[in-house]
């Protein structure tokens, strides 16, 4: 290996995206948020800093929540990815997305797609959320247009709905 | 009739489900075959002579295009209002981060390098930085003056009055500039070719003002120009004259390329380059009766509109006329004025003024009720704006308001009194400090004075062969509701459900100007003439014969088939015409400044901790009159979103300047609040109902942005006893206020970045 | 605007003895990423120098926790949502679980691991002060073998540490003797998550008889290097906490910091604030130490 020569060759990646099995030829250092939208055309991740700060490009990566952005390629390579596109199979799915319509969680809607992902994966581990719960669980997702305030009460209205359902 | 009560009823957002799917397309979603990628240079100094560009080595430049000054066909700026700004600098640059060059290239990351071998010579000139740099004149860097915009609003004998006055109350008062931090990047794709001219589809908030500034950049007819918006995340006015910039930028290097061209900035860029909220000083000098009547006084509003005129005039003048706050004012004088600085153009931004006026006047109550020795709740009470009484603008006030009543509810929402109480008697021991605080205020909807007449805005209705009518309007949604709350109103006109109506993509070659989205217009002035225009359809098929009163919707979809088989197309058109009582003199700057008013008393609950000297807002009550309320939910989120985002005005956003540039651009270091920060937002309406409104509805989107930094800063003042005037306040401006005999002995000069 | 990934590569070992040996194959030409969440902020930024990464974040070895009676061991790429959740971190070592929810929201404590935060060496990391006070112990490990060096050692100036080129942090090892310590921590940020610390404090006391028997305070973001505040707690070991002591220990802190201005706060605020948090342990401490 001669780390010294200028350019970085691609290499194929192996890995399973909203539970198809899927090959890319990429630069390894080229970020899981572009291979998703550039390679693999599926947008609902955004880009809103490109820093982490905003979760706007949040995935689960092996069922955790990450910020696509902070994830190279390489690092994906074998590993299982869901997007808001592959979430439609998962059970927590429609009450959120019902919640956040009738709350008024989504306005601009940019944040939207991994305000929905960082809430399922609290909605996963926590059954009956607190409010501080969630606050927490959506401390890393910047919402500009909401105040939260519905984003929070469609989170709490979604954990309900599961719970009777 | 199977549908009532459209309007009133939180129906679900149009283009939710697209939302809450990942579905929604917004522009960098988008690609087109060959598209290619651009990217801007721009200005390293704030103010200078271009000499000399150099395009260094190590960059095989064949690959890339290259757009200059000279490409432009047309006149090279962006029009609005004075065409003073350049598309691209080509002599002097006056700003940093002023675009100078064009670059594209296939390979999105290809374009860095290149970037940065661009070097170019100056010759730098001196810079102003300050209001206060600026009106010196030291150098004259804008016009004669280096002034933007002048206005005087003079009612009454202010000269008379001071020598009547039991005190005369001064104060002044500063607010700083302020992303708007969109979560949603500026971006657009532009194609060019020489049959059809420029289509841009972009994230924007006004198509057509995309649409006349390609005109004339291009020198092209209006045909030839066609603006597309794509799903837009977020704007809050940072998308209202910015997206003319960059749509110019793409369409040039897409007409040099014969390609398609992208271009979507990063933060970082976003942050450095792109327009924010004017900074603000405002100076009171207020006569005083012995029991706090305001007597009159005088108001110097000054707001930095950054390198070039772009919409300071107009954000100029919402300021002035709110500047007198919801207050009777028998005698005053506003001066107001906008001043050149070499930043790069400040520009619209959520209340458009009005915050910034309002902070002013709203702390300077407080300051009132101190001297007069009476308090913040009674001073205002004393001087509300009463109905048939006159505004600084000699409005009179028509609508039946009743300001005290707003007042009372407001205090018994937040337990007002009781708190005021415990406070007091809990701040006399511990390391936290509570307080509570008030402001109340107003806000004009729609555009100011003349500006709708000027507007003629139309909105069209379109009824297809399967009964669902389409709005035909340049409005657009951005997060706010537009696509819902039109439909509503056009279904309601109509008498059918809400989901027989649709509202079409913002593409003008398809919808006609409806006006800008801004102003907080769109429900009330707009969705008038929707519901005139759904209304036009209605009687096109009852005139004809096809329809009778209390239709189906399958009667509807029936009649619409057979019309439109016999006569073609059914469309129906409302234009704007200016009530007839509404009269504004532009010279004087008199008259009824505003169709309609919303109305509000927010109250804000702190703590400040003298461990950290931050403060957290507990609790927060916003209550107001904005007319018929048309979608509860939506009309909720938008007071949420706006007192959050003022709440991020009054304590955490702070842009660092150096030189004209901002320094913590990255949403690490620029500081919105998150989860975390926000206190329960309480939302609460009265509904009054407005004449030039459909269903009476006034406009809501700006309101919220105005009272919570003086109602905070008030509640500080409670908490601390400490007078502070300028925001944001920052945990470091409390330390050094409440602190000033803290001595830190060795403190090491040298200056690093902590990472 | 973005950096070209053609630019660089980044290769997975997936084990330990590869990714030594390439780091020791070309002296400090390659560097570790394993969570990811410094370097590629640097990365996406364009300001990463470092062209060649080896991508440790899938290595076994770094990944596990291990508890002994003396003491806990943890792998260096263990994230923050793994110390959240293991049992004995969040009962013995509260502070250190307590820094880890501090940092970042649930997707960045998810990929942010203690080794990258160590290796990283902010002074105004979270974790830091929390591993001064535990007197935790770092294993280095190379090619050439392991050395076990007290973490206090560490440190050597601003983003500055004894961490050779070919070496990787293997674990960081806690003792476990503080479970009955009076512990306090308190993160001073711009906002009250997803924040850079402006000051932090991590801090663990035990009073005996009216008096202070053992004291460890540590701070972040006053000093080019994260901070323990040696000389203070000489001073206050053995005595009783009344005001005039508090007012000492207040003096002998800003001797021993040495904050800066820079675009977060201003070195004067943060020596306020660094003052009045340990006015506010010590305030705790004994009010702790009164009860018990
Ligand atoms: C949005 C956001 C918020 C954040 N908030 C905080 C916060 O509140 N508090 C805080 O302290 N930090 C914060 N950080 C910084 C970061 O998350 C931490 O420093 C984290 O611990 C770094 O771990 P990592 O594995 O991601 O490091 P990486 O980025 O993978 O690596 C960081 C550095 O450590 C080196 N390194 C990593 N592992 C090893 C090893 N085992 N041996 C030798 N060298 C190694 C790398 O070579 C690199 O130089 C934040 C970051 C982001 C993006
Ligand atoms: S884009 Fe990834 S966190 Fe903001
Ligand atoms: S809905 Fe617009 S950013 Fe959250």
């Amino acid at each position: 290996m001669n780390p010294s020569s200028a350019e970085s060759a691609k290499r194929g990646i192996s890995f399973i995206v909203n539970g198809e099995a899927k090959k890319v030829l990429a630069h390894p250092m080229e970020r899981l948020l572009d291979v998703l939208r550039n390679n693999l055309g599926l947008t609902g991740a955004k880009e809103g800093c490109g820093e982490g700060e905003c979760g706007s490009c949040a995935v689960l990566l092996d069922d955790m929540l990450v910020n696509s952005c902070l994830i190279p390629i390489a690092q994906a390579n074998g590993a299982s990815v869901v997007t808001i596109e592959g979430m439609s199979a998962h059970s927590l799915m429609k009450p959120l997305q019902e919640s956040f319509l009738e709350c008024g969680g989504a306005q601009c809607g940019i944040c939207t797609p991994g305000m929905i992902l960082a809430a399922a994966h609290l909605l996963d581990k926590k059954l009956d959320p607190t409010l501080a719960d969630i606050r927490e669980g959506l401390a890393g997702n910047l919402c500009r247009c909401t105040g939260y305030m519905q984003i929070f009460e469609a989170v709490a209205k979604a954990a309900r709905r599961r719970v009777t359902q | 009739m199977t549908v009532r009560h459209i309007i009133g009823a939180s129906v679900p957002r149009k283009e939710g489900w697209d939302k809450v799917t990942g579905a929604a397309r917004y522009v960098d979603d988008m690609a087109l075959p060959g598209m290619l990628h651009g990217a801007t240079v721009r200005s390293t100094i704030a103010r200078g002579k271009i000499k000399q560009i150099h395009f260094g080595p190590g960059v095989d430049w064949n690959e890339y295009v290259v757009v200059s000054a000279k490409d432009i066909p047309g006149k090279n700026c962006i029009a609005l209002i004075l065409d003073d700004q350049p598309c691209l600098a080509s002599e002097f640059v006056n700003h940093p981060e002023e675009p100078i060059l064009l670059l594209a290239h296939p390979d999105r990351p290809k374009l860095r390098k290149a970037v940065e071998a661009v070097s170019i010579e100056y010759d730098s000139l001196p810079a102003l930085h300050t209001i206060e740099e600026s009106e010196r004149q030291s150098t004259i860097i804008w016009g004669r003056d280096n002034t933007f915009k002048n206005f005087l609003v003079e009612k009454g004998d202010v000269d008379a009055i001071w020598k009547k006055a039991a005190h005369i109350v001064e104060g002044e008062y500063f607010t700083g500039a302020q992303e708007q931090l969109y979560i949603e990047n500026n971006g657009v794709i532009a194609a060019f070719d020489p049959k059809n001219g420029v289509t841009v589809w972009g994230s924007l908030q006004c198509p057509y003002y995309v649409h006349k500034a390609l005109i004339t950049l291009f020198a092209l007819p209006e045909e030839k120009v066609r603006v597309v918006q794509m799903e837009t995340g977020g704007a809050f006015g940072g998308k209202e004259e910015y997206p003319s910039m960059i749509a110019g930028h793409a369409a040039l290097l897409a007409m040099k390329s014969g390609r398609p061209v992208k271009i979507v900035y990063d933060r970082m860029e976003d942050m450095a380059a792109t327009t924010k909220r004017h900074p603000s000083r405002t100076r009171h000098r207020t006569a005083v009766s012995k029991d706090g009547r305001i007597l009159g006084g005088e108001i110097e509003f000054t707001i930095d509109g950054g390198a070039y005129a772009t919409l300071s005039s107009v954000v100029l003048s919402r300021g002035t006329i709110h500047a007198g706050g919801a207050y009777y004012w028998p005698n005053v004088r506003i001066r107001t004025k906008a001043v050149a600085t070499n930043a790069p153009p400040h520009g619209a931004f959520r209340g458009f003024g009005a915050p910034q006026s309002l902070f002013a006047m709203e702390r300077h109550m407080d300051r009132i009720a101190q001297v007069v020795g009476i308090s913040p709740v009674e001073v205002r009470r004393r001087n509300f704006l009463k109905s048939g009484q006159t505004t600084t603008t000699e409005q009179t006030i028509k609508e039946n308001i009743d300001l005290d009543r707003l007042l009372k509810r407001a205090l018994e929402l937040s337990d007002y009194a009781a708190k005021k109480k415990r406070f007091a008697e809990k701040n006399k021991a511990g390391t936290n400090r509570k307080g509570i605080g008030i402001a109340a205020f107003l806000h004009g909807a729609g555009f100011t004075g003349s500006g709708e007449r000027y507007l003629n805005s139309l909105v069209g209705a379109e009824a297809g062969a399967d009964g669902i009518v389409r709005v035909l309007v340049s409005s657009a949604e951005f997060g706010q509701g537009t696509n819902t709350v039109l439909c509503q109103i056009a279904a309601e006109a109509l008498g059918l459900p809400y989901e027989n109506v649709s509202i079409a993509q913002p593409d003008t070659s398809v919808v006609p100007n409806s006006g800008p989205t801004v102003a907080s217009r769109t429900a009330m002035i707009v969705g008038k003439l929707v519901q005139s225009a759904a209304r036009g359809i209605k009687e096109t098929l009852t005139k004809t014969g096809l329809l009778h009163e209390d239709y189906s919707p399958e009667q509807f979809r029936a009649a619409c088939k057979e019309y439109i088989a016999t006569h073609g197309a059914l469309k129906s058109y409302a234009r704007y015409e200016a009530p007839p009582d509404v009269f504004w003199d532009d010279e004087k700057y008199r008259g009824e400044a505003y169709a309609a008013f919303a109305w509000a008393v927010y109250v804000a609950e702190v703590t400040v901790d003298l461990t950290t000297y931050s403060v957290t807002v507990d609790d927060f009550v916003a209550l107001q009159e904005v007319g018929r309320v048309l979608h509860p939910v939506l009309a909720e989120g938008q007071i949420t979103g706006g007192v959050a985002q003022a709440i991020g005005f009054a304590l955490y956003e702070n842009v660092v300047w150096q030189d004209g540039r901002m320094m913590n651009n990255q949403m690490t270091n620029y500081i919105m609040p998150a989860s975390m920060d926000l206190p329960p937002i309480r939302v609460f309406f009265e509904e009054n109902g407005n004449v030039h409104g459909a269903h009476g509805a006034k406009g809501i989107g700006e309101l919220p942005m105005d009272g919570p930094a003086p109602a905070i800063l008030n509640a500080v003042e409670d908490a601390t006893g400490v007078r502070f005037c300028s925001i944001p306040l920052l945990p470091e401006d409390l330390f050094e206020a409440l602190r000033p005999e803290f001595n830190e002995q060795a403190v090491p000069s040298s200056v690093r970045g902590i990472a | 605007m973005r950096a070209d990934p053609a630019d660089y590569r980044l290769v997975s070992p997936g084990n330990l003895l590869g990714a030594l040996s390439l780091l020791a194959s070309e002296p400090a030409q390659w560097l570790p990423i394993a969570g990811g969440t410094d370097v590629m902020v640097l990365y996406s930024a364009g300001k990463l120098t470092n062209r060649n990464l080896i991508d440790i974040w899938n290595i076994p070895e770094l990944r596990q926790i291990e508890v002994f009676p003396d003491r806990i061991s943890i792998g260096a790429a263990c994230t923050y949502t793994v110390l959240r959740q293991h049992e004995i971190v969040s009962r013995e070592f509260s502070l250190l679980a307590t820094a880890a929810s501090w940092t970042g929201g649930i997707a960045n404590q998810n990929r942010g691991t203690l080794g990258g935060n160590i290796a990283n060496a902010s002074p105004a990391a979270d974790s830091l002060p929390a591993l001064l006070v535990y007197d935790a112990v770092l294993t280095l490990i190379s090619v050439r073998g392991e050395r076990r060096v007290p973490y206090r050692t560490f440190h050597t100036g601003y983003k500055q540490t004894i961490l050779a080129a070919d070496e990787l942090i293997l674990n960081i090892s806690l003792p476990r003797r503080f479970s009955k310590y009076f512990s306090h921590a308190r993160k001073v940020g711009a906002r009250n998550a997803q924040a850079i610390s402006k000051v932090c404090l991590a801090a663990l006391g035990q009073v005996a008889n009216g008096a202070i028997r053992d004291v460890r305070l540590a701070l972040g973001s006053v000093a080019p290097v994260p901070l323990r505040l040696n000389e203070t707690e000489k001073m206050l070991t053995g005595k009783e906490i009344e005001p005039s002591l508090i007012d000492a220990a207040r003096k002998s802190v800003l001797k021993e910091i040495r904050p800066i201005d820079d675009i977060r706060s201003t070195a004067r605020y943060r020596s306020a604030v660094a003052c009045n948090l340990v006015t506010e342990f010590l305030a705790k401490l004994a009010a702790e130490g009164a009860a018990a």
